[in-house]
């Protein structure tokens, strides 16, 4: 087994203990806090934070990834390539309007809570994977494109069984950066009341309580890391598998 | 049969393929030659319609093309093309498979038809049908883009430049491959090639273009004693023409009787080995055999008069 592999597993394991029995780490966290601060967040389960974090990125990142390589797929056909500028402006709008403004914005409409949160990773999580679905599709090797026409698959034939899986390692690598991206972000929900792992940061920086704010986000922070090589792997692999393992991905 | 009626192509402004008339016979190979821009991969593009014509017919033995639709059309015809083409994703069998697939032919007979491809190409079903395309070699990934093209026993294969990426030797043997095949199977095959020794070599007929006109569509023979521009004649090369006609005649059909000296020449050698041979060993006659066996002789006054225009 590689060292890379054994690290990431210990993290895990460390991180795992942390969230079920997370006194167990009091004494390392003790060390940071002043004036008999508590050294463990104790307004509620850690487990359960970080379950309800990762379920609205997922959620979020699950929408965006549904949209944006629909959106790619359409202004790839033929019919649809006079979207293309208007699809990317859209998308990049998403991506330069900041989240802490999305959210400001869509209180009023939808209440405080989940709802805003989901909205804003949404958007924020459209930019990388339409862009790197439409590389994915318009990249692909033309002999094989032309190919695919050649013998006579359909349109749809052509999409599901050709260009798709070959474009699917680049597509992979656009979710995951969009999915890292989310992670992170998601802690500003908690300003608009969302159950994410922003609580622990936002209760450890309005009691002064250093050991809050670095117990909030070092989970953020393995979580993102961990996610991040299994997705990266998980496109090595596909790579290989769809025997493209020379080309590099975006 | 391939009937093309004055097709022609027009992007924007551009003709790229004017007013073309050509009748290919079936089980005949075309080998269709120009420069780059000639229009000659645009014109084999509007037999399958991956390029729909803009003006003009085809019909296939006697069907007008364009009453069928595009994907229908491409499944009845073979297609290889330069660099293969093959779906980096699928195995080697599913290669070969897709238009039989397409076509929704049942399992076994389509694993019966990519085992017999494989040995036909001389490729092992048990060590090649599961590996990937880059697991092969260049001459190999060639074989199976043409076995794919043939899977699906089409009457018609067109080749876009098919041996352009290979080096010359490979070329040379996968060119013996195709001539044979095409003998076997009495397929017509429309070639597109910008080397005019290949298809002096592989056409029974050549159709030369040159900014998306016809200019001669001829037998290599006559292509090669009357070009019919000097564009044909710049194609084909003053210098080596002689040995160009010699290349085009084996040796069994002018065997006279008698006898010389020295190392036999087999009756299926070409003019231009015999002529090679004679001038190499200093000889003015050479004996010929088939089969092992002695049949006469082929003198080099015999080959210089077939080495000029009858």
């Amino acid at each position: 087994m590689r060292p890379g592999i054994v690290v990431r597993i210990i993290a895990f394991a460390i991180l795992l203990a942390f969230l079920i029995v997370p006194d167990l780490f009091a004494p390392v966290f003790g060390l940071l806090t002043k004036n008999g601060q508590p050294a463990i967040y104790n307004q509620g389960s850690l487990l359960d934070l970080t379950f309800n974090h990762l379920a609205i990125v997922f959620a979020a990142t699950s929408a965006a990834t549904l949209i944006a390589v629909s959106l790619a797929i359409l202004v790839t056909r033929s019919f649809g390539v006079e979207f293309l500028p208007l699809s990317r402006s859209l998308a990049n709008i998403g991506q330069t309007f900041p989240p802490v403004a999305v959210l400001a914005l869509a209180v009023p409409v939808l209440g405080f809570g989940t709802a805003p949160t989901l909205v804003a990773l949404f958007l924020y999580g459209l930019l990388p994977i339409f862009e790197n679905t439409l590389t994915g599709l318009v990249n692909l090797p033309q002999s094989v494109t032309e190919a695919a026409k050649g013998v006579g698959m359909t349109w749809a034939q052509r999409l599901f069984k050709i260009e798709l899986p070959l474009a699917l390692p680049v597509i992979l690598a656009g979710i995951r950066l969009s999915t890292v991206i989310s992670l992170a972000t998601a802690t500003i929900g908690s300003t608009v009341a969302a159950r994410t792992l922003g609580e622990v940061i936002i209760a450890g920086l309005t009691s002064n309580n250093t050991a809050f704010v670095l117990q909030g986000g070092l989970i953020v922070g393995v979580l993102a890391v961990l996610i991040y090589d299994s997705l990266a792997a998980l496109e090595r692999w596909l790579m290989a598998r769809t025997g493209q393992a020379k080309r590099a991905a975006a | 049969m391939i009937e093309i009626e004055a097709i022609t192509k027009t992007y924007d402004l551009t003709t790229v393929v004017d007013q073309v008339t050509i009748t290919i016979e079936p089980g005949s190979v075309c080998a269709v030659v120009g420069t780059s821009g000639s229009g000659k991969t645009t014109l084999l593009r509007m037999i399958n319609r991956l390029v729909e014509p803009t003006s003009g017919a085809i019909r296939i033995d006697g069907e007008d093309t364009s009453t069928i639709h595009a994907y229908e059309l491409r499944r009845r015809i073979g297609y290889a093309i330069q660099g293969h083409g093959l779906f980096p994703h699928r195995s080697v069998g599913q290669n070969i498979a897709t238009v039989p697939k397409l076509l929704g032919w049942d399992k076994e007979k389509t694993k019966a038809r990519v085992t017999e491809l494989l040995e036909l190409f001389q490729l092992d079903p048990a060590q090649f049908r599961d590996r990937l395309p880059r697991e092969l070699s260049g001459g190999q990934q060639q074989r199976v883009g043409v076995a794919r093209a043939l899977a699906a026993k089409p009457n018609i294969l067109l080749m876009d430049e098919p041996f352009g990426a290979l080096d010359p030797v490979i070329r040379a043997k996968a060119q013996e491959d195709l001539l044979s095949i095409q003998r076997q199977f009495k397929t017509t095959i429309v070639l597109v090639t910008h080397d005019m020794e290949e298809a002096i070599h592989l056409g029974d007929r050549i159709a030369v273009m040159d900014e998306g006109k016809l200019l001669q569509y001829a037998s290599p023979q006559q292509i090669i004693s009357k070009p019919a521009t000097p564009f044909v004649a710049e194609l084909i090369g003053t210098g080596d023409r002689p040995f160009k006609l010699l290349s085009l005649a084996r040796v069994g059909k002018y065997v006279e009787p008698g006898s010389a000296e020295g190392d036999p020449i087999d009756v299926g050698a070409t003019l231009r080995d015999a002529y090679a041979e004679l001038l190499w060993s200093g000889r003015a006659a050479l004996p010929v055999s088939e089969k092992g066996q002695l049949i006469g002789k082929i003198t080099l006054d015999q080959l210089s008069s077939h080495a000029r225009p009858q």
